[in-house]
């Protein structure tokens, strides 16, 4: 089976389990900047490049995958959300790109395949990250055509990454954090030419998030407009991640199960912030509000963002035991565009 | 038409195109980015539902231009909330402009002129794109002309595309509209290959969309915009009905094809329909006379017209004369003016005067809702001429007029249907409620957003059919949600106090409010804006709806019989008498069926209900109270029929098919032998206890396990469209209301004609049959129609199947929408049954245990299913 039967059929019999965030795990060991730096002998500060720990102290995320995969996760997120080239520049590690997602993917494949001896397939999602470019808008408001960075240049900073991470084991590329639809479009072009080089299928798994209640996306995108934007890909999961807590979601994975031909896939943050920017929502708080999208058929694969530790994917995974999965859709042969809002032409 | 529906007929805005717009090229060579931007927004306004960016010319540098545009507008959240079309002759254009498109637009064009590996090529490029494509009928041999020619290549086209995974329905062929009355005769049927060629090729490629530019139809009659506009106009009547859909076209500069002129009109389509060889001749003696011209009506002079303005104003109002209304109106406001007064004082004074007075008839019970409507439309159209003069004193004096509340009203995402919602909302504002219309197929999220930003008193719900209702559960959630608190009304033919009772109200803190019918909108919307009496209604209301809810909850629900009791108490038919083999197996076709033939078969009775007016038709026309109104409407309808008739404004098109059958179980099981294929119709039995000698029903039941046969048909009424964008331009809600009053009409017509001819002919089970219009009214005949979605089989998701058994969207052009309305809306669909002693009858309520039971046999998951079965349910 290849790695996308494989996922589907276990998609079919129960409610998967993606794993929850690394950097609060991280804070909690309180590393060093020599953790972090190691003997790279890079000429910047490393303290808060959580990515470059697959490389100086992969115990640390070993650690941490191993810890989700106890409380019951069936998916590992690598820890290479930052690991790529514009991101990385910020730390001058830029050259370790390869490197990094490489390393991350192995250990994580390595913790994954050590679980699945006891018969249930564990798979390994290679995350790739939005960058803090973004190609729809401009930074500069006096000039609404400026663009930071182009189509070209970010595609190729995303096959970097899909390359790396596809040869260190993941199986497939999570797009995830799409706060821009076209930076999300660029992923999925970078994908294909990874599959092309390597003449083989890379799933793909694309997961939005919304940056104001109305549903939208930082592009201006409405979930539906995104997800006509995005289906050419033929995603394997098309969700929601970050964005608020399971609250604020709850309508908009509502309207994207109805309409997507693909598993739904959601892992929001442990609520809103308080104050003091922390994440104070507790496990069963969490499950409990995810548990009622999973009771109401909508969902396929369910986790945590930020704020979410083994503590609440280990509530989660309990919460959707008992619960059917979302039965995927067969959608009719109609046109199906997009601008920032839906159209859909009659057939 | 907001952005969320699917839509039939695709306007592609052509402003933004340098080839085709001058004014639009001068900004872009001049660099004028900021006013260019401009253009898009108003064509987006304009209603323009995809824009189409074009910057092929020689001087600029096409790449730049493109890249810098699209990026623009991707910063205008009014324009970008739409699809672009990336339109250019050169592939490097048309790649650069993707790479700055988020969403998913259409690429205009590819083609195989440069052989099938670059066009694959590029196919595949936009497929990793996401993006639809346009593709024109050219090939290695050049354009194609000619029908054959065109069908040849899109068809090999198509192969192609599908062959490398490409999605059909994002395949949109343009095969060439070229120009016609050239003089040369070659060219003189190329209008006719256009259209021949559009139809063949809709049945050759499933899925797949048409457009065409039309601009170059009429290049002969550069300079004479009347005869563009008449060609143009129609060349699109003849070219929708055979699948365009999709036209890159100046919507305000079309002309409505039955306010053309006769003579010019003919002699059109002579030449577009190449009916005969001197046509072109007699287009170009006749263009000459339409240089520069315009329609100008003659006016009589009556009586009324004498009195003073105030009076006249009133007496418009009352009578719903809207022919003078515009000068009258001017006249009051400068008046009013004249004496140092504010021309809302118009509003203010006569014309609310005048609808206080059509209120009170109203209210009264002597003026009744075909009237009123009539009224509104006078109204609207003193108060679309005033609004200027409003708006302009605003700017002025920075004030704002009151009126007594403002609602905003919207027909639920996934439901199309919009008489009942439009009757409500033109009372309303009869009475002085500011009547914020979102349309049809609106989601809670717009709706939720316009109430805010619009700081509504309250919000009305409209649906017709069952899915509306859960849709209608979601909008009061998500305004709970969004922390809101204003009043919810509810109403529509599906909609009923206990399902508000049950469902809506407990999603919702504010008052939920069912509102039966709109006689009953302005009590409701008057006492929930009432200081004094609004705590009091809202109290007694809700207290209403608890003590149903109450009711409810204590109430053992009926016992109903387990599935497999019902089952054993199945109708037992008699196959001896089973209907015979159709005389004609198949599908059979009917694109245009009389119109004439359809108005003999009318069912008046369920028009008089739409207007409110309660009685059966004909002696509706004699009641004491009601039989003025009821005949004044009625002379209304009979005057419209002639001119829906005559000028051929509607096409009624029909579909219908037989199939060998066999009953299993519940099931029946469709033998489609061409196809090799079965297909099962899965249906519903009665639970419900029956008394001693009563059967449980099935549809089921009246199929021979051991054999028979089965029918299905689904008919619709197109061509609506035009008419009712002229009604809506013209502020006349009345002629709106009442053309889809008919629509409906000849739909029904349509379905109990075509049935007919089924038991007649086609079937010909009832070859003798001899029926007068009032016994097929009483369905005093063999056989049944049960439609999909009505209480012998109550769910709407049979309607894919049954489309699908019948290709309904090829044959009748008919689709559905995500809750399985119909579109057209006048549309009817069914099943038929032959046996003598098949009957109608109401699945009513059902078990778990048949719900599980169906849901195996259909095939889709518990929840689905329940949401199908929802009032079947509880």
């Amino acid at each position: 089976m290849t790695p996308r039967e494989q996922f589907l059929a276990e998609a079919a019999k129960r409610i998967l389990i993606i794993d929850g965030a690394f950097g609060t795990e991280i804070q909690q060991r309180k590393l060093t900047e020599a953790d972090y730096a190691g003997s790279l002998g890079l000429s910047k500060d490393q303290k808060g490049n959580n990515d470059i720990l697959a490389i100086t102290r992969p115990d640390v995320p070993e650690a941490i995958h191993r810890a989700y995969f106890e409380a019951g996760a069936d998916i590992a997120e690598t820890n290479t959300f930052s690991a790529n080239r514009i991101s990385q520049a910020d730390y001058g590690a830029e050259h370790l790109v390869r490197e990094i997602n490489v390393e991350s993917a192995r250990l994580a494949r390595r913790v994954a395949d050590e679980f699945a001896t006891d018969g249930r397939p564990r798979f390994v999602a290679g995350a790739i990250g939005p960058t803090n470019k973004t190609l729809s808008l401009s930074p500069d408001v006096n000039d609404p055509g400026f663009r930071e960075i182009g189509w070209d240049e970010l595609v190729d900073v995303y096959r970097e990454q899909a390359a790396a991470l596809v040869e260190g084991g993941a199986d497939f590329i999570l797009i995830e954090t799409v706060f821009d639809t076209l930076n999300a479009k660029a992923g999925i072009m970078a994908v294909r030419e990874v599959e092309r080089d390597l003449g083989r299928e890379v799933p793909i798994m694309l997961s939005m998030t919304l940056t104001d209640l109305s549903g939208r996306n930082l592009s201006g995108h409405t979930v539906e407009a995104f997800w006509y934007a995005v289906r050419h890909a033929r995603p394997l999961t098309i969700g929601l991640n970050c964005s608020f807590g399971a609250t604020q979601l709850r309508p908009h994975v509502r309207a994207l199960s109805a309409i997507a031909d693909a598993a739904i896939m959601v892992y929001p943050n442990a609520g809103l912030p308080n104050e003091l920017g922390q994440y104070d929502e507790l496990p069963e708080e969490t499950a409990a509000l995810v548990k009622e999208w999973a009771a109401a058929g909508q969902v396929n694969v369910l986790g945590g963002c930020c704020g979410s530790t083994p503590a609440h994917i280990a509530a989660i995974a309990r919460a959707a035991k008992s619960l059917p999965p979302r039965v995927i859709p067969q959608l009719d042969a109609v046109t199906r565009l997009a601008g920032l809002e839906p159209f859909v032409m009659a057939a | 038409m907001n952005a969320q529906s699917s839509a039939r007929f695709v306007n592609v805005g052509e402003r933004t195109n340098v080839t085709g717009s001058a004014a639009f090229k001068k900004l872009i060579l001049a660099g004028d980015y900021a006013k260019a931007v401009e253009v898009a927004r108003q064509q987006v306004e304009n209603g323009a539902q995809v824009i189409d960016v074009n910057m092929d010319e020689g001087l600029l540098d096409a790449v730049h231009a493109m890249t810098t545009f699209l990026k623009l507008i991707a910063a205008e959240p009014d324009i970008a909330r739409v699809p672009v079309m990336i339109d250019s002759s050169k592939w490097e254009v048309i790649e650069a402009g993707l790479k700055c498109v988020s969403g998913k637009p259409i690429v205009n064009s590819i083609s195989m002129k440069e052989g099938e590996e670059p066009f694959l090529e590029q196919a595949r490029k936009c497929m990793d794109y996401g993006a639809a494509v346009v593709v024109m009928a050219f090939d290695e041999k050049g354009q194609a002309d000619t029908k054959d020619r065109k069908v040849e290549i899109c068809e090999r086209a198509y192969k192609l595309l599908t062959g490398i995974g490409f999605p059909p329905e994002d395949i949109i062929f343009d095969p060439n509209v070229f120009a016609v009355a050239t003089g040369i005769e070659e060219h003189n049927n190329y209008g006719v290959d256009f259209i021949e060629a559009v139809r063949e090729i809709r049945q050759r490629c499933p899925h797949v969309h048409f457009s065409g530019g039309l601009s170059n139809l009429s290049f002969s009659f550069r300079g004479n915009e009347p005869v563009r506009r008449a060609m143009h106009s129609i060349f699109l009547y003849h070219a929708i009905p055979a699948g365009l859909d999709m036209a890159i076209v100046n919507a305000g500069q079309l002309d409505v094809y039955d306010t053309i002129d006769p003579a010019l009109r003919e002699a059109c389509e002579d030449v577009i329909l190449n009916r005969d060889p001197g046509a072109t001749e007699r287009l170009i003696t006749l263009a000459e006379s339409f240089k520069g011209t315009d329609a100008k009506a003659e006016k009589e002079a009556e009586e009324w017209r004498g009195w003073d303005v105030t009076r006249r104003i009133e007496h418009a109002l009352v009578k719903g004369i809207d022919a003078h209304i515009v000068e009258d109106t001017e006249e009051a406001r400068a008046a009013i003016f004249a004496k140092g007064g504010r021309p809302i004082e118009v509003i203010e004074g006569p014309l609310m005067d005048g609808m206080n007075t059509v209120g009170d008839l109203f209210g009264s019970g002597k003026m009744f809702l075909p009237q009123v409507v009539k009224s509104a439309r006078v109204m609207k159209k003193a108060v679309a001429h005033l609004i200027p003069f409003i708006e302009a004193e605003k700017t002025l004096l920075g004030t704002e007029a009151q009126s007594k509340g403002r609602i905003v009203m919207a027909t639920v995402k996934g439901d199309v249907h919009d008489i009942g919602k439009n009757i409500v909302g033109v009372v309303l504002q009869c009475n002085g409620y500011e009547v914020i219309d979102l349309g049809v197929m609106v989601p809670w999220s717009k709706i939720i957003e316009t109430a805010i930003a619009e700081k509504a008193d309250m919000i009305g719900l409209s649906g017709l059919i069952t899915p509306s209702l859960d849709e209608m559960v979601t909008v009061a959630e998500e305004m709970e949600r969004a922390g809101l608190s204003i009043p919810l009304l509810i109403g529509g033919a599906t909609t009923s106090r206990l399902h508000t009772a049950l469902k809506i109200d407990p999603a919702y803190t504010g008052p939920v409010i069912h509102v039966l019918d709109a006689s009953r909108a302005v009590g409701v919307a008057s006492q929930l804006l009432s200081d004094t009496q609004r705590d009091g209604f809202v109290e007694s209301t809700a207290a209403d709806y608890q003590h149903m809810r109450d009711v409810r909850a204590g109430k053992e629900p009926t016992v109903l019989l387990s599935l497999e009791d019902a089952r054993a108490n199945a109708f037992r038919a008699d196959f001896s008498d089973k209907p015979m083999p159709p005389e004609q197996p198949g599908l059979h076709m009917f694109d245009d069926w009389d119109l004439a033939d359809l108005v003999g078969c009318f069912d008046w009775t369920p028009f008089f209900r739409a207007w409110e007016l309660a009685g059966n038709f004909p002696a509706i026309l004699d009641d004491e109270v009601v039989g003025e109104s009821a005949t004044a409407l009625y002379n209304d309808a009979i005057a419209m029929l002639e001119k829906i008739v005559g000028e051929k404004w509607l096409t009624a098109k029909g579909v219908c098919g037989f199939w060998p059958c066999a009953r299993d179980g519940d099931d029946v099981e469709l033998y489609l032998t061409e196809e090799e294929r079965h297909v099962r119709l899965p249906f519903l039995r009665q639970q419900i206890r029956k008394s001693r000698d009563r059967a449980n029903y099935c549809l089921a039941d009246f199929i021979d396990p051991d054999g028979d046969w089965i029918g299905g048909f689904a008919v619709g009424i197109h061509g609506i469209e035009p008419h009712l964008e002229r009604f809506r331009a013209a502020h006349d809600d009345y002629s709106d209301i009442l053309l889809k009053a008919l629509a409906d009409r000849f739909a029904e017509a349509f379905a109990e004609r075509l049935h007919q001819h089924v038991r007649t002919t086609l079937w010909g089970y009832a070859p003798g049959e001899q029926l007068t219009n009032e016994a097929l009214i009483r369905e005093e005949y063999r056989g049944i129609r049960p439609a999909p979605g009505y209480p012998a089989c109550p769910d709407h998701s049979l309607k894919p199947i049954l489309f699908d058994l019948l290709d309904a969207p090829a044959n009748a052009g008919l689709t559905l929408t995500e809750s399985f309305a119909m579109l057209p809306t006048a549309a009817v669909s069914g099943f038929y049954f032959a046996h003598p002693q098949s009957e109608y009858f109401g699945v009513a309520r059902i078990g778990r245990d048949q719900v599980e039971d169906y849901a195996a046999r259909r095939g889709t998951d518990l929840a689905t299913t329940e949401r199908w079965l929802r009032p079947n349910l509880d």
